[in-house]
C-alpha cells in the first residue's frame, strides 16, 4: 500500500489564506440561500450578544461561542428533520438554533432559569430540545458520540429511516471513544451521521501539535465509512455533502462522515479570541480567517447575482437585534428554578411500571 | 394456587431476558461473548437464537462506545440492557454511565431519562486475579442518578432485572457468578417498580442484624443457621436496592437486635460496609447499640491469584460467625 495522504491532509483547506471568495451560487435556489443567510446571521448575533453578556458579568458560567463556525450547523441542519437524533458537544449554540430552537429558550438556559431548554438545569453545556430533534450536548469530549450512535442504532430497531448526527470537534478524535463508535457504527450499519467540525484547535492547542495528519476524515477511512471533506465555511458545499451522507443513511446503507473544515474567531471559551494564550492561534491566521466568512462569502454571492443587497442585510440584522434584545430581556425577566429541583430531577418521577 | 417453576439463579435470570424480549419490543441486549456460551455462564443461552441476532447484539471489544450506544438508544426510546461479563472490564464504560446516563435527567431539567440497564457480573475466584475478581458495587451506589441493584437470590435474578430494564431510571444491575448455581421454585413473573423496591428482612432473629447484599447475603444466611446452632438468633437484611438506599429497614432490625454486622463483598474504605454503619450511626438514637459494630469486608487488596492466598482473602462462612460471637460475647 502506498503512503496516500488522501484523507490525510486538508491542503489549501487548512491554509487561511485561501477560499476568501464569494461562494459559487449558480443554479442554487434563493429561497434556500436567502434563509440560510438569515440562519447564519441569527446565530452569529446571538452569539456576538452572548459573548457580550458575559464579558459584562451578566453570565455567571462558561460560553463556548460559534462564531466563524455558522455555516456547518446550517448547512447540515437543512436535510434534518425532527424526528432525527441529534447531539452535541461543548460547542453547540449553533447546532441547536438552527434546528429552530428558540433565541428566548437558550438565553434562558444560559441565564440558569426554569424557561430555559433544559429547565435552567444544564446552561450553555448541557443543552436539550428534543421537540426540535436535539438530543442534548454536553462537554465531555466525545461523550455522546457512542450516545448518537445508540441513537441511530435505535431508529433502525424501530424500524424508522431517521437518523443519528454526532457534531464533535478535531480533539474529540483523539478520544478512544470516538474510534470504538465509528467502528460499531460500521459493523452495524447504524444510520447516523458523524459531523466533524474541524477548527484546527482542540482549546488552545493546535491540531498540528496533536495529531500527525490534521484531516480527521482519516478515521472514517480507517473504519469503512464514506466520507466528505469539505471548506465548513461554505454553507452549500456542507449542505450538499450532508445531503448525500444523510440519503445513505435513511436508505439504510449505514453511518457516514462528513468533515468540515472551519475557524472558531473567538478563543475556546468565553468572548477573548485568545490570540495570547492558543498555540500557534496568532493575529495573522485569525484576520485571515475571517476573511474566510461563511456569511459574508454567501452575502457576497447573493448580492453579486442580485438576489440581496445591503439594505435587506440592513434590516434583517436590525430585526435579529431587536428580537435578540426582547429575547433576552425576556430571559433576564424569567423565573429561577424552585430549589426543589435539585433533588426532583434526579430520577424520573414514579409513575408505576414501565413509565 | 399460581404454579411455579423451578430455577437456578441464571436460569432465572435467562427467564428476566426471555419475558422482556418477548413482551416488549424496544427491549434488546448487547455486549461482549452474547452470541457464545463462554461468557455468561446459563444466563442467556441461546437468546441470540430465540429472539435474533439483531435483538442479542455480541459486540466488539468496545465496552465504552456499547454502553455509550446503549444510553443514547435508551434516550430514543428503547430500553437497552447492556452486558459486561466482568465489572473489571466496564471501567472503560464509566463516562457513559456515571457521566452521560446518570446525569441527563438532571442536567436535561427532568425531561429526558436514558431508561438504561447496564448489568455487570462479578466473576471471581478461581485464581484469576486482580483484573477479573472486583466487586465495585459502592462505586456506583456513590453516584446520585444511577440505581443499583444486586439480586441474593433467585426471585431477584429474575424480578429485579425485569424491573431493572421496566425502570425509568438508569440501573445497574450487578449479579454474582458464585451464586449461579443457588436453586428455587418461583411463581409466575409480577412486575415490580424498581423504585418501590429497597432492603428487605430475609430472616429473623433477635440477637444480631447480618446487613449484606449480593453473594454476601447467601453467607450471612448460612452464617445464621450456624449462630443459631450456637444459640445466637440473628436478622438478615439484604440490601437488593444500594442506590437510593432505603435505612428504615435496617434502621428498625438495629433498634431491636442492638447490635450490627456488615457483612460486604467489597473492600473496606469507603465501601458499602461504610455507609451501612453511617447510616446506622446517624439513624438511631444513643445508646441504642450493645456493642461497637462491625464489619467483614474484603481487606483493602486487589485480587490475589495464588489459591492460599485467594482462600484468606475472601470472607467465608466462618468469618461470618465469628464476627457475629464477638457481638455477642
Amino acid at each position: 500500500m502506498g503512503s496516500s495522504t488522501e484523507w490525510s491532509d486538508l491542503g489549501d483547506l487548512a491554509d487561511p489564506s485561501k477560499y476568501h471568495e464569494p461562494l459559487d451560487i449558480a443554479g442554487r435556489d434563493p429561497e434556500v440561500l436567502r434563509a440560510q443567510l438569515r440562519g447564519m446571521v441569527s446565530i452569529r448575533l446571538v452569539e456576538q450578544h452572548l459573548a457580550a453578556m458575559r464579558r459584562d458579568g451578566h453570565i455567571g458560567g462558561p460560553v463556548h461561542l460559534g462564531v466563524g463556525q455558522e455555516g456547518i450547523a446550517v448547512g447540515v441542519s437543512r436535510f434534518l428533520r425532527s424526528s432525527d437524533r441529534v447531539f452535541g458537544a461543548h460547542r453547540s449554540h449553533p447546532h441547536v438554533l438552527a434546528l429552530g430552537s428558540s433565541i428566548h429558550r437558550l438565553f434562558a438556559e444560559i441565564l440558569g432559569k426554569d424557561t430555559g431548554l433544559s429547565r435552567g438545569m444544564g446552561g450553555s453545556m448541557h443543552l436539550w430540545d428534543e421537540p426540535h430533534g436535539f438530543y442534548g450536548s454536553v462537554p465531555i469530549v466525545a461523550g455522546t458520540v457512542p450516545l448518537a450512535v445508540g441513537a441511530g442504532l435505535a431508529a433502525k430497531l424501530q424500524g424508522t429511516d431517521d437518523i443519528g448526527v454526532s457534531y464533535f470537534g478535531d480533539g474529540a478524535v483523539e478520544e478512544g471513544v470516538v474510534q470504538e463508535s465509528l467502528n460499531l457504527a460500521s459493523i452495524l450499519k447504524v444510520p447516523v451521521l458523524f459531523v466533524a467540525e474541524n477548527n484546527l484547535f482542540a482549546s488552545h492547542m493546535h491540531i498540528g501539535l496533536r495529531q500527525p495528519f490534521n484531516a480527521t476524515a482519516r478515521f472514517a477511512v480507517a473504519h469503512g465509512i464514506p466520507c466528505e471533506v469539505v471548506d465548513g465555511n461554505d454553507v452549500t458545499a456542507v449542505g450538499d455533502a450532508a445531503e448525500r451522507l444523510v440519503d445513505r443513511a435513511r436508505r439504510g446503507e449505514g453511518p457516514g462522515f462528513l468533515e468540515a473544515v472551519t475557524f472558531r474567531w473567538l478563543g475556546h471559551v468565553d468572548w477573548r479570541d485568545d490570540v495570547d494564550v492558543g498555540v500557534e492561534r496568532s493575529a495573522d491566521d485569525l484576520a485571515l480567517w475571517r476573511e474566510r466568512d461563511p456569511i459574508a462569502r454567501l452575502r457576497g454571492a447573493m448580492e453579486a447575482a442580485g438576489q440581496w443587497s445591503v439594505d435587506q442585510q440592513e434590516s434583517l440584522t436590525s430585526e435579529m437585534d431587536r428580537e435578540i434584545v426582547v429575547a433576552w430581556d425576556q430571559a433576564m425577566a424569567d423565573p429561577w428554578p424552585e430549589d426543589s429541583a435539585l433533588l426532583d430531577r434526579v430520577y424520573a418521577k414514579r409513575g408505576g411500571v414501565n413509565s | 394456587m399460581a404454579e411455579t417453576t423451578q430455577y437456578s439463579y441464571g436460569t432465572a435470570i435467562r427467564a428476566a431476558f426471555e419475558y422482556l424480549l418477548e413482551r416488549y419490543p424496544e427491549v434488546f441486549v448487547m455486549g461482549q461473548g452474547l452470541w457464545s456460551p463462554w461468557y455468561v455462564g446459563n444466563s442467556m443461552t441461546d437468546l441470540d437464537k430465540q429472539f435474533g441476532a439483531h435483538r442479542i447484539i455480541d459486540t466488539p471489544v468496545s465496552e465504552s462506545a456499547c454502553t455509550g450506544a446503549a444510553v443514547g438508544a435508551a434516550l430514543a426510546g428503547m430500553k437497552p440492557i447492556v452486558v459486561h461479563p466482568r465489572i473489571d472490564f466496564m471501567v472503560y464504560a464509566l463516562d457513559a454511565v456515571v457521566n452521560q446516563a446518570a446525569k441527563w435527567s438532571h442536567m436535561v431539567g427532568g425531561q429526558a431519562h436514558p431508561g438504561v440497564t447496564v448489568r455487570a457480573i462479578i466473576n471471581r475466584g478461581g485464581e484469576q486475579g486482580a483484573q477479573h475478581s472486583q466487586a465495585l458495587h459502592a462505586w456506583f451506589a456513590h453516584i446520585p442518578g444511577l440505581r443499583v441493584v444486586m439480586p441474593a437470590t433467585v426471585a431477584d435474578a429474575r424480578d429485579l432485572l425485569i424491573a431493572s430494564a421496566l425502570c425509568a431510571d438508569p440501573v445497574v444491575f450487578i449479579d454474582d457468578r458464585w451464586l449461579y448455581d443457588l436453586t428455587a421454585e418461583l411463581p409466575p413473573v409480577k412486575e415490580l417498580e424498581l423504585a418501590a423496591e429497597g432492603p428487605r428482612v430475609l430472616a429473623k432473629g433477635g440477637d444480631v442484624t447480618l446487613v449484606a447484599s449480593g453473594y454476601s447475603t447467601q453467607l450471612s444466611l448460612e452464617a445464621r443457621e450456624e449462630l443459631a446452632n450456637k444459640g445466637v438468633g440473628c436478622d438478615v437484611v439484604d440490601l437488593r436496592v444500594l442506590n437510593p438506599l432505603d435505612a428504615e429497614p435496617i434502621l428498625a432490625s438495629v433498634q431491636k437486635t442492638g447490635r450490627l454486622l456488615v457483612v460486604d463483598g467489597g473492600w473496606r474504605t469507603c465501601g458499602m460496609s461504610a455507609e451501612v454503619l453511617a447510616l446506622v450511626a446517624e439513624g438511631l438514637p444513643v445508646g441504642s447499640l450493645h456493642a461497637p459494630p462491625r464489619r467483614v469486608t474484603l481487606p483493602d487488596a486487589p485480587a490475589p491469584t495464588s489459591r492460599v492466598l485467594e482462600k484468606a482473602y475472601y470472607p467465608s462462612r466462618q468469618t461470618v460467625v465469628s464476627a457475629a460471637l464477638q457481638l455477642v460475647g
